[in-house]
C-alpha cells in the first residue's frame, strides 16, 4: 500500500469505530480524537522531503496489513519472562495494547494515587485526563495524529501533592498475536502535583515473530518541586516497529529523568521531548541504542529552555553492528527569556562494521544571552589502543572488544541507584551483546 | 630468555629499528638508554606485539619460541609484559575486575585453576601492599582520572599481578617524583628473581640509581651504538648523547 492508501484505510477505521460508539461520540474526549483525524488527514505519514524524517524511511511499515489486536489469554507465568526479579511493587500489563486486570497487581493504595487504564478512566471520570491529554504532545506528524485519533487505552498515573511512590511502576506492553500483525497505540498520561516522587518502567516486547506495531504517545506532566524517573525499554522483536513520542513538561524546581533504552525492533523512531517551563528544573536525559543486523533507529530529542535558570544533561550512546543504522538529532532551544541556562548534551557511537551507519545531528538553537551550552560528539571505532592495552595482559581479542562495548554502553546506567534495575539493564546489554 | 637478532622495524615505511641485537638472559636486567625518537618505545612495543608496526627482518625469541608468529595475548601469557609508556585509560572497566580476567586467562593458558573471587582479592591485597597502591585506585576503572604517577604505580601492580617471565617498562620513571620513583623501583626490585629478567627502558640515569642494571644499550637513531655495565649510565648522564652518537670507532659490543 502507498502512503494515501494507508491513509484513506486509516481516516476509514475511524469512521468505523465512530459509528460504533453510541453516547462516546459526542463526548468532549472525542472532540480531541475529531481534530485529531482531521490533522492526520492534512498531514498524512511523514516521508523523507520532511526534514525531520529525512534519515528514517516509514515505508516498510506500509507492506504491513496492521489490525487492532484482541486480548489474548495469558497466564502469569507467561508473563513472568518480561518481568523485572525483585521490582515487582506494581505491575501494570498491556496485552496488544489493552489494560489486562488479571495480570496486572498494583500494591493498594489509598492515598487518593490514580493508577489506572486510560479507558477505565474515559468511562469513569473523564475530567481527569481531559485537560492533558493532547496539550502537551503536538501534533506536528502523522503518527501523533494518528495515536491521538485512537486513543483509548493506555495509562494513567496521576499522584496527589507530596506523595512518593514506593519502588517502581512497571508498565508491560506485550504485543504479538499468531498470523497477524498487530497494531497497538497506546496513550499514556503521568500527572504529578507538588513534591511528588516516582520512578516508572515501561518495557515492550514481541509475544511473537510477526512485525508488529506500537505507536505510542505519553505525556509527563511534572509538578512544583517533583522527581520523576522513566525507563523506557524497547524489546521487540527485529522485524517490528516502534514509533513513541514522549513529551514532558516540568514545573518549577522539578527534577525529570528519561532513560531510553532501545534494543529491538527493525524500525524504532523515539521523540523524547521535555519542556523546562518553570524556574530551577532539571531534565536529564539518557539513551542507548544497540543494533545489529538491519535494526534502523532513529532518536530524536528536543530540550526547551523556556525558563531562566534551568539545567539539561542529555548522553545519548550506540553501538552499531552488521548493516544497522542510528539517527541522532538533539535539539536544543534555549528561548529569549531562559537566562542562566545550563545545557550539556554528548552523543557517542561505536560502529563496529564498515556498514554500519550513523546520522547524528545537534542541533543548538539559543536566543538568550547568558548561558552555558555545550555538546560534543564522538563517533568511531572502537579504541584500538585500549584494545591492545587489554591484549598485552593476556586478554583474547574477542573478550577485549566485549569488554570494551560492554563498558561503552553500561556507562549510561552509572547513575542508576537500584541496585537491582542497574544490574537488569546491564544483563539486557550482555545479552544482545553476546 | 629473550633473543633479538637483527632486528629492523619499519614505521609508515619509515624505518626506524635498523638491525639490533640483544640478548637478554634470566636473571638480568637490561637497560636501553637513548635520545627521544632513537626507536626504545617501537623496540619495546614490537617485542609486546603491537600493531602498526612491520617488520621487514630479523628474528625475536623468547625461550626459543619465535614471538613474531604470535598475538599480544598470546605473547603475553607467554609470559612478556610491557609497562607501557602511555597507559591507556579504559572507562567503565575496573582495575580488578579487568586484572582478574588477565589472570585467569594466563593461569589457564598454563593450565592453572583460575581463582575464585575469595582466592583473587586475598593475592590481590598482597601485591598491593608490595606496590603501595591505594584501594580506592583498585576499584577506579583502569587508569581513569589517575594521576601520571598513579599510572606507572598501576603498571608496577600489574607486573607483580601477573608475575611475567619477561617484564619490559617503557619510561617508567618519567613523571614520577622521588618517593614515588623509590616506591616503584622497589616494586620491580621485589620482583627480580633468578627466572625472571627486565629491560628497562628510559632517556634518563635516575632510574638506574635505583633498579640496577646488569648491563646497559645504548639506542641511536635505531641502533645499539654501544653496550656496557652500570657505568656506561653514569658516563652518558655526565657526558650526553652527542658524545656517544659520533662514536670514534669504538667497538659496538652487544
Ligand atoms: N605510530 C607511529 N607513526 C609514525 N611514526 C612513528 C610512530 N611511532 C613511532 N614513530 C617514529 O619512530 C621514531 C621512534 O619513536 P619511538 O620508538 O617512540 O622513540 P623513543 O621511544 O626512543 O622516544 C620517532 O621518529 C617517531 O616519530
Ligand atoms: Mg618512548
Amino acid at each position: 500500500m502507498d502512503n494515501t492508501t494507508i491513509k484513506e484505510h486509516y481516516i476509514t477505521e475511524f469512521r468505523k469505530a465512530e459509528e460504533n460508539m453510541n453516547g462516546e461520540a459526542s463526548t468532549a474526549f472525542h472532540l480531541i480524537r475529531k481534530n485529531a483525524i482531521a490533522k492526520f488527514d492534512e498531514l498524512g505519514f511523514p516521508t523523507a522531503k520532511n526534514e525531520d524524517w529525512r534519515f528514517t524511511n516509514v515505508s516498510p511499515l506500509f507492506k504491513f496489513d496492521f489490525k487492532k489486536g484482541n486480548t489474548v489469554k495469558l497466564n502469569n507465568s507467561d508473563i513472568e519472562k518480561y518481568l523485572i526479579n525483585g521490582l515487582n511493587e506494581n505491575i501494570i500489563v498491556f496485552i496488544n495494547g489493552i489494560y489486562s486486570v488479571e495480570l496486572s497487581s498494583i500494591k493498594k493504595q489509598d492515598n487518593g494515587i490514580v493508577i489506572d487504564s486510560l479507558k477505565n478512566v474515559l468511562n469513569t471520570k473523564p475530567e481527569l485526563v481531559q485537560n492533558y491529554i493532547g496539550k502537551f504532545a503536538e501534533i506536528d506528524n502523522g503518527f501523533t495524529a494518528l495515536n491521538t485519533a485512537f486513543a483509548s487505552e493506555g495509562i494513567v498515573i496521576i499522584i496527589p501533592d507530596n506523595l512518593q511512590v514506593k519502588g517502581h511502576i512497571h508498565l508491560l506492553y506485550i504485543t504479538g498475536e499468531e498470523g497477524k500483525h498487530v497494531i497497538s497505540q497506546p496513550r499514556n498520561l503521568i500527572v504529578t502535583g507538588k513534591n511528588c516522587r516516582v520512578n516508572i518502567i515501561e518495557s515492550y516486547h514481541s509475544r511473537t515473530n510477526e512485525a508488529n506495531l506500537v505507536n505510542a504517545v505519553s505525556e509527563v506532566v511534572v509538578g512544583e518541586n517533583s522527581f520523576v524517573e522513566i525507563y523506557r525499554l524497547q524489546q521487540e522483536n527485529e522485524s517490528s516497529f516502534h514509533i513513541n513520542r514522549t513529551q514532558s513538561i516540568l514545573a518549577a524546581s522539578s527534577t525529570y529523568t528519561h532513560y531510553s533504552v532501545t534494543l529491538g525492533g527493525a524500525i524504532v523512531r523515539n521523540d523524547t521531548n521535555i519542556k523546562l517551563n518553570a524556574e530551577n528544573c532539571t531534565g536529564n536525559l539518557y539513551g542507548l541504542y544497540l543494533t545489529e543486523g538491519s535494526q534502523h533507529v532513529d532518536n530524536h530529542t528536543l530540550i526547551d529552555h523556556a525558563k531562566p535558570r534551568c539545567q539539561s544533561n542529555e548522553m545519548y550512546k550506540g553501538v552499531l553492528n552488521d548493516n544497522s543504522r542510528g539517527v541522532f538529532n538533539g535539539k536544543v532551544f534555549v528561548r529569549e527569556d531562559a537566562q542562566k541556562t545550563n545545557a550539556y548534551q554528548s552523543n557517542k557511537a561505536i560502529l563496529l562494521t564498515s556498514t554500519a551507519i550513523i546520522d547524528t545531528k545537534p542541533q543548538l538553537e539559543i536566543y538568550a544571552d547568558d548561558v552555558k551550552c555545550s555538546h560534543g560528539a564522538a563517533i568511531g571505532q572502537l579504541d584500538n589502543e585500549a584494545v591492545f592495552y587489554l591484549r598485552s595482559r593476556g586478554i583474547d581479542e574477542e573478550l577485549a572488544r566485549k569488554v570494551l562495548i560492554r563498558a561503552f554502553a553500561n556507562d549510561i546506567f552509572e547513575t542508576i541507584a537500584n541496585d537491582i534495575f542497574h544490574e537488569h539493564l546491564n544483563n539486557l546489554v550482555f545479552e544482545k551483546l553476546k | 630468555m629473550l633473543s633479538v637478532k637483527n632486528l629492523f622495524v619499519k614505521v609508515e615505511d619509515k624505518e626506524i629499528l635498523k638491525g639490533i641485537n640483544l640478548e637478554v638472559k634470566a636473571g638480568e636486567v637490561h637497560a636501553i638508554m637513548g635520545p627521544n625518537g632513537s626507536g626504545k618505545s617501537t623496540l619495546a612495543n614490537v617485542i609486546a606485539g603491537k600493531e602498526g608496526y612491520e617488520v621487514t627482518g630479523g628474528e625475536v625469541t623468547l625461550n626459543g619460541t619465535d614471538l613474531l608468529d604470535m598475538n599480544p595475548e598470546e605473547r603475553a601469557r607467554e609470559g612478556v609484559f610491557l609497562a607501557f609508556q602511555y597507559p591507556v585509560e579504559i572507562p567503565g572497566v575496573s582495575n580488578a575486575t579487568f586484572l582478574k580476567t588477565a589472570l585467569n586467562e594466563i593461569r589457564k593458558h598454563k593450565g592453572q585453576d583460575e581463582l575464585d573471587a575469595l582466592n583473587f582479592l586475598k593475592y590481590m591485597k598482597e601485591k598491593m601492599r608490595v606496590v603501595g597502591i591505594d584501594e580506592k585506585l583498585i576499584n577506579r576503572p583502569v587508569n581513569q582520572g589517575f594521576s601520571g604517577g598513579e599510572k606507572k604505580r598501576n603498571e608496577i601492580f600489574q607486573l607483580q599481578m601477573l608475575q611475567p617471565t619477561l617484564a619490559v617498562l617503557d619510561e617508567t620513571d618519567s613523571g614520577l617524583d622521588i618517593d614515588a620513583l623509590k616506591i616503584v623501583s622497589a616494586g620491580v626490585n621485589s620482583f627480580r628473581s633468578k627466572t625472571n629478567a627486565v629491560i628497562v627502558v628510559t632517556h634518563y640515569q635516575r632510574l638506574l640509581n635505583y633498579i640496577v642494571p646488569d648491563y646497559v644499550h645504548v639506542l641511536v637513531n635505531g641502533k645499539i651504538v654501544k653496550s656496557g655495565g652500570k657505568e656506561l649510565a653514569l658516563e652518558l648522564e655526565e657526558k650526553g648523547y652527542d658524545w656517544i652518537s659520533n662514536p670514534k670507532g669504538e667497538a659496538v659490543a652487544v
